[in-house]
């Protein structure tokens, strides 16, 4: 209203800003009408047929055991908390998945720029091969390596004292007690401490020029927290290792083959993909950018860290983001082998009550909601390492 | 907007029209000239496909029999093979007219599902199968075994309910096929497997050295196995269950796919003659042809035929009659009087 070139707006077909608001109306109408129509149209058939709808099965008792979680869970519980059982164990591989095919991903894309013709070709045959076979078959071929290599439970591998590999899994002595909460709490205290003491550091390094010793602060740190937090909660801790009993193993921290089997093929997969885009990313940065870099005599790793990945980063990270979600979203292919992820848990839901359209809403927004996390996550970090133009 | 609402409305009630099925799957079946079934995707006995690329199997036959008797012909069906989550939304949305696909009939079913169970082809019980090896005589001693499992059934659950009743703990792994179950327990990822005994005893066959496994005596559940409609049509459910119990009483009074033109000839029993519509006046009630039962006999044969040729006798299961003998020979299976 404040340009002089702009028309007051006026209730006519001649104005084209009034055409376009008028066009936009008519177009969430018309998808407001759509939804509407769908929903409505569902909600009748459902009636007609006798087909029991909404939420209320979800505080009925599930009935059902499910094999591993995190969270405690009996069949007594309610079929809310069997599906919140099955979000842990997604969020649980999503997580661990997204770090470790982070780390493989980058190791590889850069191994594939490596001088060394072997290194380079091997990581080249590695994306190659990882990502042209369908990742359903990997996860297939990671569960039977698993379960048909390793011997039975009567005859389990034994490498170390209290480590047993067996068919039925990895087993570790665990740290019981109640003092392993607190000295957990310190150790990531600690460590977020140090991060900070380290950033800290380099601001003082830019202003000063001089450099700090980091390592001593960390291992200090990283000593003494959890050692307060040990001593303060009573020195309650001891080593559980696993022993026989019957079928089975007792005690001890127990990695299935059904989580390792698609924690592998999880990884491997998205790493491959990964490695794609950081060597793109990488070779996105300018030729000049090394050998300016290389002239003020900075090592070659030097260079690749201060000079070359925080420009790359820019070109890797959009990317990246799709790569996290569809490993997210992957991770329901744990269906096939058996871990009882969030989509294996809502089908065994829905079998039992018949509310389809319910179950598959959970699954929907569950992934939505985990994906739009992930995603801000990364945007925001997208933002950050943009290029500040001055 | 009035005049949008009008418009939404009208569309909203034809394509209701189209949808809108209660009461009318009889005509919608007979106008369209063949049964639409769900059946298993690949379940030895009760539903596959045999060396010829045919489905075969007891609930297959099921299909058949429905089929000869609403067109004559035993050949005018479709099959649907469904998985164990798909079965009842594809029945609900019309998808398929009748589900024969080896589903347990219970209330919960009959229900909230907006379907009905229309009888029984075949009473199951679930067991579990371990390894000769593991020393078990009886599922009371499994405490902490590892149990492979299908997920999305009744077998999961029963098998939940039998360790809590016994206060016992377990560790369940669900493995979504058979095939992929069967493997798991070859290789000794689980302690056991449990399905219905009729698919143990052919799991079993399958391994090829049957010595090696034993399946326990106990029975953890009831599994009546039976075909399931839409709620809401009488005349389509009534073909259904009659179909059932024609296969029934065929074989109570020996009729076979091989005798049954000779008796039409010779027996004036008069029961007999109801049953093969040489006495008319019973496919009336049923909207179909006096010789509906006739032809479901000559084109399919009754019940001990598809059982023997499915899964008894003349099949690698060789699982004996038990629970499906007919109630004079010691087992449950009791066809309705067709009078």
């Amino acid at each position: 209203m404040t340009s002089p070139q702009r028309v007051r707006l006026r209730l006519s077909w001649q104005h084209p800003e009034f055409r376009a608001i008028l066009y936009q109306i008519i177009v969430v109408g018309l998808v407001a009408l759509a939804a509407w129509y769908l929903i409505s149209n569902t909600l009748h058939n459902l009636a007609m047929r006798n087909i029991a709808t909404g939420f209320g099965f979800l505080d009925r008792e599930a009935g059902f055991a499910i094999g591993e979680s995190v969270i405690a869970y009996s069949p007594s519980d309610t079929y809310r908390r069997a599906i919140l059982v099955g979000i842990v164990n997604t969020l649980r591989v999503s997580v661990i998945g997204l770090v470790f095919a982070t780390i493989l991903g980058v190791v590889i894309g850069i191994a594939r720029l490596s001088s060394n013709w072997l290194v380079s070709r091997l990581a080249s045959c590695y994306v190659e091969f990882i990502r042209n076979v369908p990742l359903l078959l990997q996860l297939l071929i990671w569960y039977a390596i698993v379960v048909e290599l390793l011997p039975g439970t009567r005859s389990a591998l034994h490498p170390l004292p209290g480590v047993y590999m067996s068919n039925r899994g990895l087993l570790i002595p665990s740290i019981e007690g109640p003092s392993v909460l607190a000295v957990a709490i310190a150790l990531g205290l600690a460590l977020l401490a140090s991060a900070l003491i380290a950033r800290g550091q380099r601001v003082a390094q830019r202003t000063t020029g001089k450099q700090y010793r980091f390592w001593p602060w960390l291992a200090g740190l990283c000593l003494a927290l959890p050692l307060a937090g040990w001593m303060l909660t009573g020195q309650e801790m001891h080593v559980e290792v696993p022993h026989r009993t019957g079928f089975n193993f007792e005690g001890g921290w127990a990695l299935s083959p059904e989580l390792f089997a698609l924690l592998v093929g999880l990884i491997t997969y998205t790493a491959g993909f990964i490695a794609e885009i950081v060597r793109a990313g990488i070779q996105a940065v300018d030729r000049g950018q090394w050998e300016a870099a290389q002239s003020l005599s900075l090592p070659r790793g030097r260079v690749l860290r201060l000079v070359i990945l925080p420009q790359a980063l820019r070109v890797i990270v959009p990317p990246t983001t799709s790569q996290y979600l569809n490993l997210i979203k992957n991770s329901s292919l744990a269906v096939a082998i058996g871990y009882p992820d969030l989509v294996a848990v809502v089908n065994t839901t829905l079998n039992q009550t018949g509310q389809a359209i319910e179950g598959i809403l959970i699954i929907m927004g569950a992934y939505m909601t985990v994906s739009l996390a992930v995603s801000l996550l990364m945007n925001w970090y997208n933002k950050r390492i943009a290029l500040v133009e001055r | 907007m009035k005049i949008v609402h009008i418009a939404a409305t009208a569309v909203l009630s034809l394509c209701l029209a189209g949808i809108a099925q209660a009461g009318q799957t009889f005509e919608a079946v007979k106008k369209r000239g063949f049964v639409q079934c769900g059946v298993s995707t690949n379940l030895p006995g009760f539903a596959f496909t045999d060396g010829k690329g045919e489905w075969q199997g007891i609930d297959v036959d099921t299909c058949r029999a429905i089929a000869a008797a609403m067109f004559g012909d035993a050949k005018k069906f479709k099959v649907v093979p469904l998985t164990t989550q798909a079965r009842f939304t594809a029945l609900q949305s019309g998808e398929v007219d009748v589900l024969t696909r080896n589903t347990t009939q219970t209330m919960s079913r009959d229900t909230t599902l907006g379907l009905i169970g229309v009888g029984v082809n075949f009473y199951d019980s679930q067991g579990i199968m371990v390894t000769k090896d593991a020393n078990v005589t009886s599922a009371k001693n499994l405490a902490g075994a590892t149990i492979c499992v299908l997920p999305g059934t009744t077998t999961e659950l029963n098998l939940t309910d039998w360790f809590r009743g016994l206060k016992m703990s377990f560790k369940p792994v669900l493995l979504d096929t058979v095939d992929e179950i069967k493997r798991a327990f070859a290789s000794g990822r689980c302690d056991g497997i449990t399905m219905d005994k009729s698919q143990l005893a052919l799991a079993r066959i399958n391994y090829g050295n049957a010595d090696k496994y034993v399946i326990l005596p106990e029975a953890l559940s009831k599994e009546p196995l039976g075909p399931m409609v839409r709620q809401g049509d009488e005349a389509w459910f009534n073909v259904v269950r009659w179909s059932l119990n024609a296969l029934l009483e065929a074989e109570e009074y020996n009729l076979t796919s091989k005798n049954v033109d000779e008796v039409v000839k010779s027996n004036t029993a008069p029961h007999i003659q109801r049953i093969l519509g040489t006495t008319p006046g019973m496919g009336k009630g049923l909207g179909l042809d006096d010789k509906w039962a006739y032809n479901i006999i000559k084109q399919v044969g009754n019940y001990g035929e598809i059982f023997d040729r499915s899964l008894g006798a003349a099949s690698p299961m060789k699982l004996d009659r038990g629970l499906n003998a007919l109630y004079n020979k010691g087992g449950l299976m009791y066809g309705w009087p067709i009078r």
